[in-house]
């Protein structure tokens, strides 16, 4: 097969991946993902599980060791048909907890610990790079298959170029896909997708491959039975220490292995799909292992003596020469590598960005902004370091992902785990596991002394790095598991038995351990939040992005009751806040940030006082009653002096109807009375001339009445005309007393006045300023009751504004009628001097209202005081 | 759990043991793939020991499905966890 059709091919993989992986994105932001989310799709996601390793190699394990290989999918099985233990409890604490990665889930679990954040990452990243390396290796050496076979189209650079294409391919990929999103929540929908198709192109064409070998090269079921049965794979080894060791290392590892736990919790959408996932993966993987005997036996057999089994997926077809078979082979294998190492880096970049570099950024430079475009990037280099890394790494090494397990499992099961436990759990597992393989494995004197195998460093003999307690002859593998667990375990156990948690961690276990128990038990860590919101949103802009925070907080403040943007920083919100935040950059991270906001960077003593939280908001509650209550009583209070004002009024208007209908009705009594003495004919000249007079000064009175309510209608109804000029103040107050004379002439009132300080020129409405003044003057000369009337005029200015203050010298009004005298038909029980109809000081109130300003009755000035109070300069608009 | 009734109806029972037996598969598959470890380690027959794993395989895929159709049939989450905590 040409080697350029081949090239192509994978470049038009390529690129219907990309396609898939955009369509995907695209559906989902418009809200249409429907099947995107359906149980299959989760299923064939978790299908990374089977990495180009086992599409390749498994046939090459059985070529060596018969069923043996079955461990390693045999451990998964187990795991997911017991999903409703373990598995359902991980993915609801994931939701829960909006965990974002392993070392998210357990840094949470143990008191937001950014500690053994870290550790989980290092180890992970640790372990994983050797099976990314692997990855691209197995897409080499396809390559190379073919290469080899029909070197007719361009030859290869080398091993070395291929991989760096590879390498960089696929940190492309990712980057573009991986770290579109910041909220983990909001999951990878490109990626699920585009895994899920490379699930089906891989189970396919390892079906394909191993029909064609069955029905195709060996001739039928039974055929092939035979054909094993006669074959040197007939017998097997069974090693029961191997088995069970295998089987349970592979249940541990798909619940621990980075990659898995992303799609298994972080990806998930609902919990129900585990459901599907709990039979449907199994079914997967028993699939994917059905032809791996018929395809090594078959192989063995036909293939030349020195054919590396781990290729025989691809060879077999090849030297059969099915060039179209072998090619939907490769892309299999090329699928299985791809997928791997897309979600292996997402799930390694989000753990070193978010308990790495979030962390050393906070820690560095404390005031330092941690913004989205800052953690985009930094997970942008981790992905490109994290496949740097495994193109470098070219060593095979196990079994350090089951050091999660007992921290994990003990985390959601155990309340009494606590935080140093897990460290020191986690530290013993991952040094025996250094020790006991990973050095080991770069060959006996290339790390560790060939010496020191022997007799143990120092010369310690139990401390032999392949024969740990002096327990040798076990598999190396085995023996490393075997160890680094029991001391994992052990330390775990032992160490957090002996130590005591702290507030947050106890909260946290709890919260994870009952976590179908009660909803609510998340941990009340912001009893006392200080945090501004204004802050709070600031910052949470810059991590979700503007809109996805204003939406966040617009919604916490109606939660409120509250419009706009900034909810009040209660404990709740603060929680809410640092939840979604832990959705982006993980718990400890955003534990970190608002405490930074709250003004609180010490953990042990605030949580302490946490923990005394709730008492301080059922007191904050208590005294907010308390307030309600007083507020209540103020209202009440104002509703009572209105509702006596209101009767007041209503006796006062009975008072006016009856009075007005008596002011109108005396004069028309006397005109009537004397209009029928000049009707009635035969009247003296002088009687006449008395007479008319009379009707006459009665018709004028009444309509001085009408006048005046008509006046004070137009008033209130803020109709009036103003007619606003430049005047002497003195001026107006002469015109006023001048008017005023005609009021009870016969008494003489002594007018007391400042000239000098009257001197003032104001711009207001002057006839209407004048009929006040002429009131308050008429008034004291009607009602001063004093044996020698004094009325004293004081005029003032403060601030821009006149005050006149009209002063007399009689008995003033009583308390309880001041508030009433400037109402309507008000006046006073004494009616013997009654000369108005009481609309006198109403009319007063409205004019000074209309000119800007106000008059006041002023008390303890020894006498009846008004004080008339209004603007130098009327402004114009007010007219 | 406190608070709940010590004796459920007919079908919360049903649901109870339900997921007792969810629990329980696991346990059986161990078992039951462990089982040629017994019966004899060292050097066995391939062909026998792939059938009977096989089949051990398919009968876990069909038991994990007929059981988380019944798990989510029963799904009420009204009194779901009261017996998890372990």
């Amino acid at each position: 097969m040409p080697f350029n059709l081949l090239v192509l091919s994978c470049f038009a993989y390529v690129a219907l991946l990309f396609g898939v992986a955009f369509w995907a994105e695209r559906r989902a932001a418009l809200g249409r993902a429907g099947w995107l989310r359906s149980p299959w799709v989760y299923t064939l996601s978790l299908s990374i599980y089977c990495t180009a390793w086992t599409f390749y190699g498994a046939v090459g394990y059985a070529a060596r060791s018969g069923l043996e290989y079955i461990t390693i999918y045999m451990g998964p099985t187990l795991v997911f048909v017991g999903w409703w233990w373990i598995l359902r409890k991980l993915v609801r604490i994931g939701r829960q907890a909006h965990v974002t990665s392993i070392a998210d889930l357990i840094s949470a679990r143990y008191g937001k610990s950014n500690l053994l954040g870290a550790m989980v990452t290092g180890i992970a990243v640790l372990a994983a790079t050797p099976y990314i390396a692997l990855q691209l290796q197995s897409v080499t050496l396809s390559f190379n298959v073919f290469a080899s076979g029909a070197p007719e189209g361009w030859v290869l650079a080398g091993r070395d170029a291929t991989s760096v294409w590879v390498a960089a391919g696929l940190a492309l990929f990712t980057i573009l896909f991986g770290t579109r999103r910041l909220d983990a929540q909001e999951r990878h929908h490109g990626i699920v997708t585009a895994i899920a198709v490379e699930a089906v192109v891989k189970l396919v064409a390892l079906l394909a491959v191993g029909i064609f070998v069955v029905w195709g090269l060996a001739g039928g079921i039974s055929a092939t039975i035979a054909q094993i049965a006669a074959s040197d794979l007939a017998q097997w080894e069974l090693k029961p220490g191997r088995w069970a060791g295998l089987i349970m290392t592979a249940g541990m590892a798909v619940i621990c292995l980075p990659r898995m736990f992303h799609v298994l919790v972080v990806e998930n959408v609902d919990e129900r799909h585990l459901a599907t996932a709990g039979w449907a993966f199994p079914a997967y993987v028993c699939a994917m292992s059905l032809f791996i005997l018929p395809i090594a036996v078959v192989g063995l057999a036909r293939l030349p003596a020195g054919a590396n089994p781990d290729m025989y997926v691809l060879t077999l077809p090849l030297a059969e020469g099915q060039g179209a078979l072998a090619m939907l082979a490769f892309l299999g294998g090329f699928s299985s590598a791809t997928s791997m190492v897309i979600v292996e880096t997402v799930a390694l970049a989000t753990m070193v960005s978010n308990h790495m570099v979030v962390p050393l950024w906070l820690r560095l430079r404390p005031a330092g902004e941690v913004s989205r475009g800052m953690i985009m990037q930094s997970r942008r280099l981790a992905i490109m370091g994290v496949l740097a890394l495994g193109w470098g790494y070219y060593r095979l090494s196990g079994g350090s992902a089951a050091q999660f397990l007992p921290v994990m499992l003990g985390g959601i099961f155990w309340r009494g785990a606590t935080r140093a436990g897990a460290a020191v759990g986690l530290s013993l597992g991952f040094a025996v596991w250094v020790w006991a393989l990973l050095l080991p494995s770069f060959g006996q004197g290339a790390v560790i002394a060939a010496g020191v195998f022997v007799e143990g460093p120092f010369g310690i003999g139990w401390l032999r790095p392949q024969a740990l307690f002096g327990i040798g002859g076990l598999d190396p593998l085995l023996h490393a598991v075997l160890w680094s667990l029991a001391l994992n375990v052990g330390g775990f156990c032992v160490v957090s038995l002996l130590t005591f948690p702290g507030p947050v961690e106890r909260m946290q276990g709890a919260a994870f351990v009952n976590v179908f128990e009660v909803d609510a038990t998340a941990p009340q860590g912001w009893a006392q939040g200080k945090a501004a919101p204004e802050d709070l949103l600031v910052m949470s802009q810059r991590i979700l992005g503007d809109e996805a925070a204003q939406a966040l907080f617009a919604q916490l403040a109606a939660g409120q009751g509250k419009a706009g943007y900034l909810p009040d920083p209660t404990p709740q919100v603060m929680e809410q806040v640092e939840r979604k935040l832990a959705g982006s950059v993980g718990a400890a991270a955003a534990h970190a940030m608002i405490s930074q906001l709250a003004g609180r960077s010490v953990v042990t003593v605030e949580d302490l006082m946490a923990v005394a939280g709730e008492t301080a908001v059922a007191m904050e509650n208590a005294a907010r009653l308390a307030a309600r209550e007083a507020e209540l009583t103020v209202a009440a209070q104002a509703l009572a002096q209105a509702n006596e004002k209101l009767t007041q009024l209503s006796a006062q208007k009975d008072a006016f109807l009856s009075q007005i209908s008596h002011e109108l009705r005396t004069p028309m009594t006397s005109i009537r009375a004397f209009s029928e003495i000049l009707t009635s004919g035969d009247v003296p000249a002088g009687m006449v001339a008395r007479s008319g007079q009379v009707i006459q000064d009665e018709a004028a009175r009444l309509t001085r009445l009408l006048d005046d309510l008509l006046d004070l209608s137009v008033l209130e109804n803020g109709a009036v005309q103003l007619t606003v000029t430049l005047v002497n103040l003195s001026g107006l107050i002469d015109r006023a007393l001048a008017a005023a004379a005609h009021v009870r002439p016969e008494r003489t009132l002594t007018v007391i006045r400042d000239v000098t300080s009257e001197q003032i020129f104001v711009t207001t409405d002057a006839d209407r300023l004048v009929q006040v003044l002429i009131n308050l003057i008429a008034n004291a000369r009607k009602y001063c009751d004093a044996a020698t009337p004094e009325l004293r005029i004081a005029v003032k200015q403060r601030g821009g504004r006149m005050m006149v203050d009209m002063i007399d010298n009689g008995s003033g009004i009583p308390a309880a009628s001041q508030s009433l005298i400037f109402e309507k038909f008000a006046r006073l029980a004494d009616e013997t001097r009654a000369g108005g109809a009481g609309l006198g000081l109403a009319i007063c109130r409205e004019v000074m209202a209309n000119l800007g300003g106000s008059v006041v009755y002023l008390p303890g000035q020894g006498g009846a005081a008004f004080r008339v109070v209004f603007p130098m300069r009327l402004a114009r608009a007010a007219a | 759990m406190r608070g709940k009734p010590l004796f459920l109806g007919r079908k919360g029972y049903r649901a109870r043991r339900l997921r007792d037996a969810a629990r329980m598969l696991p346990v059986l598959g161990l078992v039951l793939v462990l089982l040629p470890v017994i019966w004899a380690p060292g050097v066995r027959a391939v062909v026998g020991d792939a059938i009977y794993l096989f089949m051990v395989w398919l009968g876990l895929i069909l038991a994990a499905w007929l059981l988380g159709r019944g798990l989510m049939q029963g799904d009420g989450r009204a009194d779901e966890g009261g017996d998890d905590a372990l």
